[in-house]
């Protein structure tokens, strides 16, 4: 199938409908004994023509799943640690390393360096907990933000937040992106990162005890003190 | 991780002949599967698969202690290794129908693996992915369900990260995103689980995985996309898609599309291309089209140009998707001057009647956009005739189809009515002698002397 070159330029080129010729129709035009009308088609999903392509699907499926099912060889390093100051964590995979650094290190909050699992979450916490406009505004207005994107929602405080995850988007009750230990062994320093609704800000309290646990210095942490402070003046 | 295969899976000392056989005898067992409605059954993805990886693993049935066990095990062992053995363990009693009732029945079970799938341990949330797959493969519609409610929470976490391809949440994206497309394809899905899918945040996230740019996913998308597509097929609330730019995205995805295959002819590409023409195509024809704002409409003239590069490399790769491709372009064309305009000022029309030759069902979808543009007036088929479409039309009077020549038979009274020079050309093309051809056949016989008398009088 030939296609013309312009085509292929008409695909790179900006955004655009083609200006229509003027349609002009006559009443004899698919009049009897013909019956063409123009007309969009919808198929339900149990259709036959969607059958190739249905299959085409499973085919692909079942090559996958047998993948999923055995476990994949990993690459293995020779072992090296952590580069982050006072993290001791070892390594013999760099696939580990990437998660662990993407985790642990880098969305780390500058003020109290606490790890958060996004970008996102590290903005609401710092929102929360190190602006101090935000606890004078929260007085008069919903400031607590839903964490699911997409959903508008804000709330008086931390708790209701919470309530409305746990009810609106059946979040865990206890939701944390991942629960601490309960028997840290002081041998083996793990960080631990958090979501929970005390961490993001209950009522403005910090959470002691095993709650929380950080690598001391953190890198790649933000800067973003003035930044913060004029989102919210901003708003 | 879907597409990068890791090293070679096929039984050992298995010949490229042999290996067609098989795929032939597995693509015959799942259109049989379909036609009886079955294609659902999981049971079909796992029977064929060979054996492989450690060594003949064999379902076990775990009970509720074992399980408990396990779970703890993985939670609050000590060594990651011996974490990651607790799920690899769970996984494999997970294969068992039995296991898996006893998991979702138990208590704060779901909730222990939603937290691993979350955890900042590679390897942990590797295997607790695996678990969710097996989880969503259980025939009990109750199992796959007991998955859905923390999956909105589960897209908050991991849509922080998805410009970062790590790899551990890529491949809990696309086990959720495969589990939710099995729950998706149950039979109850239209009645209970699609409308509580739609009521929730889950299709904006759905959409922003589907976005194209350097922060897609391959993987990923296909599993959403085909969510998407069980989503719009089931018409329950489409308009409320094309309320959150499902039309624009998914445009913008196609234009995505077809560049990477200007760019590599990975044949992968298809997996995703088909579900993102299906959802195109069924939400064009919702009402509520007209009723959004411009931005949320699907105007734009690349569309069309994205898809007939799309149909040349199916024609090449996957010839089984043009009849999809195609009946995208009927619902882009037939409401629409400004896209039959296109197809015109592209001069596509050409390569068009290239695909004639394919198929019926081929044939039958290329007369019937042609037909598209015709009926607009005699504009349009100025730029019809002269040209190659009196000819192919000629060549169509020859086949054996009915229904095909009956649409060709259609094309041509809209092509008489409004460019009579055509009628004459036809005329001597021997055209009365291609139409004598059908005049006994019932179906075709109005129409066919109709045309004898248009031509005749011309």
């Amino acid at each position: 199938m030939q296609l013309p070159p312009a085509v292929h330029a008409r695909l790179a080129g900006g955004p655009g409908a083609a200006e229509p010729l003027p349609v002009e129709r006559s009443p004899k035009a698919g009049a009897v004994p013909f019956r063409f009308t123009a007309r969009q088609v919808r198929f339900p999903r149990e259709h036959e023509f969607f059958e190739d392509g249905d299959v085409q699907r499973h085919l692909y499926l079942q090559d996958v799943l047998t993948q999923v099912a055995g476990a994949p060889e990993r690459p293995r390093v020779p072992e090296f640690t952590c580069q982050v100051a006072g993290c001791c964590q070892v390594f013999d995979a760099l696939e580990d390393y990437e998660h662990h650094y993407h985790t642990l290190h880098r969305n780390v909050c500058s003020f109290c360096k606490r790890a958060f699992p996004s970008g996102h979450l590290l903005d609401i916490h710092i929102l929360e907990w190190h602006d101090s406009l935000f606890q004078i505004l929260s007085e008069r207005q919903n400031m607590y933000q839903c964490l699911v994107e997409g959903c508008t929602e804000k709330f008086k405080t931390s708790k209701d937040r919470k309530d409305h995850l746990v009810r609106r988007h059946l979040y865990p009750a206890d939701f944390r992106f991942d629960k601490p230990k309960k028997n840290m062994s002081p041998a083996t320093p793990r960080a631990t990162v958090q979501v929970s609704a005390e961490a993001l800000g209950a009522e403005g309290e910090q959470v002691e005890g095993d709650a929380m646990e950080v690598c001391s210095e953190p890198a790649g942490e933000r800067h973003t003190a003035g930044r913060r402070l004029s989102l919210a003046m901003g708003n | 991780m879907w597409l990068r295969r890791q090293g070679c899976l096929r039984p050992a000392g298995c010949g490229v002949e042999e290996l067609r056989r098989r795929r032939r005898e597995r693509e015959a067992a799942l259109r049989k599967a379909r036609r009886e409605q079955q294609l659902i059954s999981k049971r079909l993805l796992r029977d064929d698969a060979p054996e492989e990886g450690e060594g003949g693993c064999v379902a076990v049935i775990l009970g509720q202690a074992e399980i408990q066990q396990f779970l703890q095990l993985a939670q609050r062992g000590t060594e990651e290794k011996e974490r990651g053995r607790a799920l690899v363990s769970l996984r494999r009693g997970l294969q068992h129908p039995e296991t898996q009732q006893t998991f979702i029945w138990l208590e704060g079970s779901m909730r222990t693996l939603v937290g691993l799938l979350t955890s900042n341990q590679a390897l942990l949330q590797l295997e607790a992915a695996r678990c969710l797959h097996e989880l969503s493969h259980s025939e009990q519609s109750a199992v796959a369900e007991a998955c859905l409610p923390a999956t909105s929470y589960l897209l908050t976490y991991l849509s922080g990260h998805s410009s970062d391809f790590i790899s551990p949440h890529v491949t809990v994206l696309e086990a959720l995103g495969y589990a939710l497309s099995q729950l998706l394809q149950a039979k109850e899905a239209p009645e209970k689980i699609i409308p509580s899918v739609l009521g929730s945040t889950l299709p904006q996230h759905m959409l922003q995985l589907l976005q194209p740019g350097p922060k897609l996913n391959f993987g990923v998308a296909v599993e959403f996309a085909w969510c998407l597509h069980y989503i719009t097929c089931s018409q329950v609330n489409n308009a409320l898609l094309i309320t959150h730019g499902a039309l624009s995205t998914l445009g913008l995805l196609l234009l995505d599309l077809a560049g990477a295959v200007q760019r590599t002819e990975d044949a992968g590409l298809e997996l995703l291309a088909c579900p993102v023409l299906r959802c195109l195509s069924n939400l064009l024809t919702e009402a509520a089209v007209g009723a959004v704002g411009e931005q949320m409409q699907l105007r734009d003239e690349r569309v069309v140009a994205a898809l007939f590069i799309l149909l040349q490399f199916f024609l090449q790769k996957q010839p089984s998707l043009l009849p999809e491709g195609l009946w995208l372009l009927n619902n882009l064309t037939a409401n629409s001057p400004s896209f039959c305009t296109s197809l015109l000022s592209l001069d596509l029309i050409e390569p068009l009647l290239q695909l004639l030759p394919v198929s019926n069902v081929v044939s039958l979808l290329v007369l019937t956009v042609l037909c598209n543009v015709a009926e607009k007036g005699p504009a349009y088929c100025q730029h019809l005739w002269p040209g190659p479409l009196l000819c192919s039309l000629l060549g169509t009077l020859a086949f054996s189809d009915t229904e095909v020549v009956g649409q060709s038979l259609e094309l041509l009274q809209l092509l008489f009515l409004y460019r009579p020079e055509a009628a004459q050309a036809f005329l001597q093309q021997s055209g009365l002698q291609a139409l004598e051809r059908h005049e006994k056949e019932a179906q075709l016989q109005d129409r066919v002397h109709a045309l004898q008398q248009t031509a005749l009088h011309s």
